[in-house]
């Protein structure tokens, strides 16, 4: 019977100690339902300026590849800009990008003055691709294995203990395995 | 004179014949992906709007694309829109945004394996409290009408005494 009393008192503090951790979750944070699934079929013109364009066969030719969502428009962008630049001088794995809704002069410009670290480039300009993607917030990131699955997806801006913990290893292990 | 002004009148009737034909052409071919305009079917434009209020805005979150003046819901409602103007069922134009977006992207969540917990859960525990109470009281009630044990022989006895009365055989009763 003592017993008995105790039980709200423990339901109340589980239930505390629940809700507690949900408000350091964060709700952006979705499960994206394409993780483990083929890219999207999809063909983009390059940024202006560029001549290589972004196609579902260029990602689907038994290399891993970082492809980066991004827009001149998304000011995190610039904040993990950097960061591309590192991975390109690098030279491990291929980053590819998709310009999300941008104005092809802008994109062009703000590849030409901070640096273009994007192997090939795919401008979308009216977001459809980005919507095959499941592209909800621009910047996002994905790791695409051999075989042209996508991997992992990172939404928001990338960060050096993001990109060095996760991704990176991620890109090594995939490389590793035979095709 | 009346000439000069029949080919003026002519080429202000070419001239803005031109303006209709292509001032609008632009627009529209940009409209087309990123404007939402209702369907000129009736009857489709109301079944893509009841889509619009399952489908969670992405970027707001807790508002339906219906609501939302977010980009990509605009986006969203565009390719509702253009499903269902393609032939699409209700639950194949969800199913394509559903695809890409996962369950999250509709406001309600569907029941199955991995929302067990969120449909049934309320019920459980609602079931779990009412059972509680009602084991308690059934417990109580039970308490109550236990019949007093019977006294035995010392003290019967010792009652007798004390009561000061001289028929003790049967006990209290």
């Amino acid at each position: 019977m003592r017993l008995g009393y105790a039980i709200p008192v423990v339901v109340f503090f589980a239930l505390a100690v629940a809700l507690y951790v949900g408000l350091g979750l964060k709700p952006r944070d979705i499960p994206s339902a394409l993780i483990d699934k083929p890219v999207p079929t999809f063909d983009l013109a390059a940024v202006k300026g560029r001549d290589m364009g972004l196609k579902t066969a260029d990602l689907n030719n038994g290399e891993v590849a970082l492809v980066n969502v991004f827009a001149s428009w998304c000011g995190p962008c610039r904040v993990e800009h950097p960061l591309w630049m590192d991975v390109q001088a690098a030279g491990k794995v291929p980053l590819h990008g998709i310009n999300y809704k941008d104005d092809p002069d802008n994109a062009a410009k703000w590849l030409d003055r901070f640096g273009d670290p994007y192997t090939r480039t795919g401008a979308d300009r009216n977001g459809r691709v980005g919507i095959d993607w499941g592209v909800y917030g621009v910047p996002e990131t994905f790791v695409i294995d051999r075989q042209g699955r996508i991997r992992y997806k990172h939404v928001g801006v990338m960060t050096r203990d993001i990109l060095d913990g996760r991704i990176l290893p991620l890109v090594r292990q995939l490389q590793e395995q035979k095709q | 004179m009346t000439r000069a002004r029949a080919l003026k009148s002519l080429m202000i009737a070419f001239a803005v014949f031109g303006f209709l034909c292509l001032a609008p052409g632009a627009p529209t071919s940009v409209a087309q992906s990123t404007i939402d305009v209702p369907l000129e079917d009736v009857t489709k434009e109301h079944r893509a709007k009841a889509l619009f209020k399952i489908l969670r805005c992405l970027v707001c979150q807790n508002q339906s694309i219906d609501d939302s003046n977010a980009d990509l819901a605009r986006d969203l409602r565009v390719l509702v829109r253009q499903r269902i103007a393609a032939g699409d069922s209700d639950e194949q134009a969800v199913g394509y945004i559903v695809d890409r977006y996962g369950d999250w992207v509709l406001l309600e969540p569907p029941f199955k394996r991995a929302t067990l917990i969120l449909w049934l859960g309320p019920l459980a525990i609602l079931i779990l409290a009412v059972g509680g109470i009602a084991l308690r009281f059934r417990r109580r009630t039970v308490e109550v009408p236990v019949a007093p044990v019977p006294l035995d022989a010392d003290e019967s006895r010792r009652l007798a005494e004390l009561l000061d009365d001289t028929d003790t055989k049967d006990g209290p009763g």
